[in-house]
């Protein structure tokens, strides 16, 4: 078990600084098309073959890296920021505030957030930077991505609410500040962790769901949700099934992830 | 001599014995990518209704979908007068509609009165209205009717392709055809069963009775990839359009079974946001209204890799408004705005642009950026979009690509104008130019770069005002065409459309099929479905 967690730590290693020396190790800038070689096979100049416009697919696979490695656990940072202020607070206060709170949750989870998302793109200026449209989709997803996980957050605040050294420790006279910070947040770190490492991958295929809906990262950045569209050309991907490597490294990076944040290493 | 007798002795055998081999109680089917919203075919409005309409209705005028010619069909003959205000018609005799009612001349004018009840708002009925006033239908006799109009209608005779006759004395009322196929059953959500209509009048070169088919089945089915995969497994025949990437998918399966058929009537093309009142800045806007801006813009844009790379070779450069399928209307004189990055450069310096080998400035200082909107989810325009952004740069012009879901697009491209660079399609399905009557002139909410002008902005608009109310109240044919051929060649020549693409019309037909003769214009496999047969030796032909 130790020698697979080394592994794939390793390999998050890896992919991290790939990402981040994407200029210096790929061939050929991502954006650049080779109209002359479209959908072309693997190569020595384009490793994973080339996109339906002739772009090389390893680069732009490399920086779509960058993006979403650095932006999907930024958002999902985020998300679980807000459900652990609201479900935790909610959770250990009880009453009043629980209902509020909860009351709020289920409202923001009842929003048909895609189409507030479609409104929040609508009434955006056109003349934002690829940069710019990538910041806003990941902080937008963040935003709207925690009432899921703040109910979850909750239901586990309200379990050590009631617990035995929760009153114990509040019958020794410690605050209540105290008690949260000390005693309720550190035990909500399990659920608080597989919250953050759940909604990774969601945000990263919300993005690239997004992008068909116009809100994704724009032309001509890449992103691994924006790469995995590309698997709707079923004929393309037969004929080079290097087409899948953006689903395979989503898959294997998801679960180094899990490997290497065990949340036992989380417990108090 | 001899073996050329011999040869064409075998040829017509083979011709003859062609529906002999065809397939008894054949049913032919295919798929309605929508629920038809209407059976009556004067309230027909959507591509499902239509087909309906095409397969089941007798009309007095046909537009032969190969030639584009008209053709008579229940009208005999026809006369147009008055300078295109009266059209007299006279209608063949001894026919039924599909429940045994005899046809007359009295079904024609209880039509057309029907038809152009201003109650009834009929989008046929839409299409003769030309100005104010009551249309006059009177039929002297049973084998002759008069229709007068309140003002000169252009093209008249083509508008009746769309006009399917209805009984006056039927109890079953539009449900009496007199199309080759009458409805049978209807399970909606599900089919539409036509079935072949006994009383129909045609009969082939050998005097047997048309159509060949016994009934054809409509499946109601939205999904194209399942399309798709019914026409792989041999449960429907046709397949009428096909994009691009679907083609090549089936191509590689079945080469036999896929046709492009060259440029269709469809464009795609870009264009600037003129609109005086609209939220962008004062120096945008003059760049957009500059012609050598867009002629710029125009060259500096690849229509060659578009057709390649995008459309996978299915296509061809645009070069206006009218398509070369459009075989009557279309300004042969014209040609495709040639790739040249270096004209570009060269126009736009010359208008004080000034390009430091990344970044184009205007003259007073300003980068030239800006935006191009598109619909979200259209695979195409989204790659031609980054193609076009590709091609830009090298001029040192930035264009940041925007999707956005349509009902936004349409708010921004027609209420708020808050957009700089639109990418879009036009579907056209009428040849004649006064269908694009709404697109050219300044007054109107579809005159799309600046809509609704109280008098023309510029001079070249003003004559395209005057060029297309010209051609419209004339029926003069050859005057027509001289007037709409100039109209190409201001749009040629000003970009107010910057055209990009004509793509290829792509169908898919069953081997099993035969005389079919697939052409670009709607319905584009079966046009000709009286003579269409599927063979019980599992292969068609052509015509």
């Amino acid at each position: 078990m130790k020698l697979l967690r080394r592994t794939a730590a390793a390999f998050l290693i890896a992919v991290f600084i790939a990402a981040l020396f994407a200029g210096v190790l790929v061939p050929v800038p991502y954006a650049k098309q080779f109209r002359d070689s479209p959908n072309a096979m693997p190569s020595r100049i384009h490793l994973l073959g080339t996109d339906e416009l002739g772009r090389d697919l390893f680069s732009r696979l490399l920086y779509g890296s960058r993006i979403s490695l650095l932006l999907a656990p930024a958002a999902s940072l985020l998300a679980t920021i807000i459900a652990a202020l609201v479900g935790g607070v909610a959770g250990y206060a009880g009453g009043w505030l629980e209902r509020i709170a909860l009351g709020g949750t289920d409202l923001a989870m009842s929003l048909p957030w895609l189409f507030l998302l479609l409104a929040a793109r609508a009434v955006l200026p056109l003349n934002l930077s690829p940069a710019a449209s990538l910041l806003i989709t990941f902080a937008l997803l963040g935003f709207f991505g925690w009432a899921a996980s703040a109910r979850v957050i909750c239901a586990g605040a309200r379990g050590l609410r009631d617990s035995d050294f929760v009153l114990q420790a509040k019958a020794c006279g410690c605050s209540s500040r105290r008690v949260l910070l000390q005693q309720v947040l550190p035990n909500l770190r399990p659920a608080l962790f597989a919250q953050f490492l759940i909604s990774i991958p969601v945000f990263i295929l919300t993005e690239a769901n997004l992008g068909i809906l116009g809100l994704g990262v724009s032309e001509p950045l890449p992103s691994w949700g924006g790469l995995l569209r590309g698997l709707e050309n079923w004929s393309a991907v037969q004929a080079n099934p290097a087409r899948l490597a953006p689903l395979l490294l989503l898959l294997v990076v998801v679960s180094c992830f899990q490997l290497v944040l065990r949340q036992e290493d989380f417990a108090p | 001599m001899r073996n050329h007798r011999l040869a064409l002795l075998a040829a017509s055998f083979l011709l003859a014995a062609l529906p002999a081999t065809a397939q008894s109680g054949a049913e032919l089917r295919f798929v309605l990518r929508s629920e038809p919203k209407t059976f009556d075919p004067m309230l027909v409005d959507d591509e499902a209704s239509e087909t309906i309409r095409y397969l089941t209705g007798g009309v007095l005028i046909r537009v032969n979908r190969k030639t584009q010619a008209l053709e008579p069909e229940l009208g005999v003959s026809w006369k147009v007068s008055e300078g295109g205000k009266k059209i007299s018609f006279r209608v063949r005799e001894g026919l039924s509609f599909s429940d045994g009612t005899p046809f007359t001349a009295e079904d024609v004018a209880f039509t057309m009165q029907k038809l152009m009840d201003p109650e009834l708002h009929s989008p046929t009925g839409d299409s003769f209205r030309s100005s104010q006033g009551q249309v006059r239908v009177t039929a002297p006799d049973p084998r002759n009717v008069v229709i007068e109009f309140p003002s000169a209608v252009a093209g008249l005779e083509r508008l009746f392709d769309q006009v399917a006759i209805v009984s006056s004395h039927s109890p079953k009322k539009e449900a009496a055809v007199l199309g080759p196929f009458a409805i049978a059953e209807y399970k909606p959500g599900s089919y539409v069963l036509l079935r072949r209509n006994s009383y129909y009048w045609k009969k082939d070169a050998q005097g047997r009775k048309l159509p060949y088919l016994d009934s054809i089945r409509l499946d109601v089915q939205q999904n194209r990839d399942l399309e798709l995969l019914r026409f792989k497994r041999g449960e429907i025949q046709l397949i009428n359009s096909l994009d691009a990437s679907y083609f090549e998918s089936l191509a590689k399966e079945a080469p036999a079974a896929v046709r492009d058929i060259g440029p269709s009537l469809d464009s795609e093309q870009i264009w600037f946001n003129q609109v005086p009142s609209s939220p962008i800045p004062n120096y945008k806007k003059k760049w957009f209204r500059s012609t050598s801006f867009r002629l710029a813009i125009s060259e500096a844009i690849n229509r060659g890799d578009l057709c390649r790379v995008v459309f996978s070779g299915h296509a061809r450069p645009a070069v206006g408004p009218v398509s070369p399928a459009n075989l009557f209307w279309f300004n042969k004189s014209l040609e495709p705005n040639p790739y040249d990055p270096q004209s570009a450069l060269r126009r736009l310096q010359q208008d004080g642009f000034r390009f430091d080998g990344h970044v184009l400035n205007d003259p007073d200082g300003h980068s030239v950026e800006f935006s191009v909107v598109t619909n979200a989810g259209n695979k195409y325009r989204e790659q031609m979009a980054a193609m076009i952004q590709q091609d830009l740069e090298q001029i040192g012009v930035r264009l940041n690509i925007v999707t956005l879901d349509f009902p936004s697009l349409i708010e921004r491209i027609s209420r708020t104008f808050d957009y700089e660079l639109c990418l879009l399609g036009l579907v056209n399905v009428d040849l004649d130019p006064s269908a694009q009557m709404s697109v050219w002139l300044s007054s109107s909410s579809n005159h799309q770069w600046n809509p609704e002008q109280k008098t023309p902005a510029t001079s070249w608009e003003a004559e395209i005002d005057r060029l297309m109310q010209a051609q419209a109240s004339t029926n003069d044919q050859k005057q027509r065409k001289s007037y709409f051929d100039q109209v190409q060649k201001i749009v040629w020549d000003q970009q107010p459309f910057i055209y990009l693409v004509n793509k290829n019309a792509l169908v898919a037909i069953s081997p099993a099929l035969a005389n079919t003769s697939p052409v670009v214009l709607r319905p584009q496999t079966f046009w000709n479905i009286e003579s269409l047969y599927l063979s019980n030796q599992g292969r068609g032909g052509d015509q």
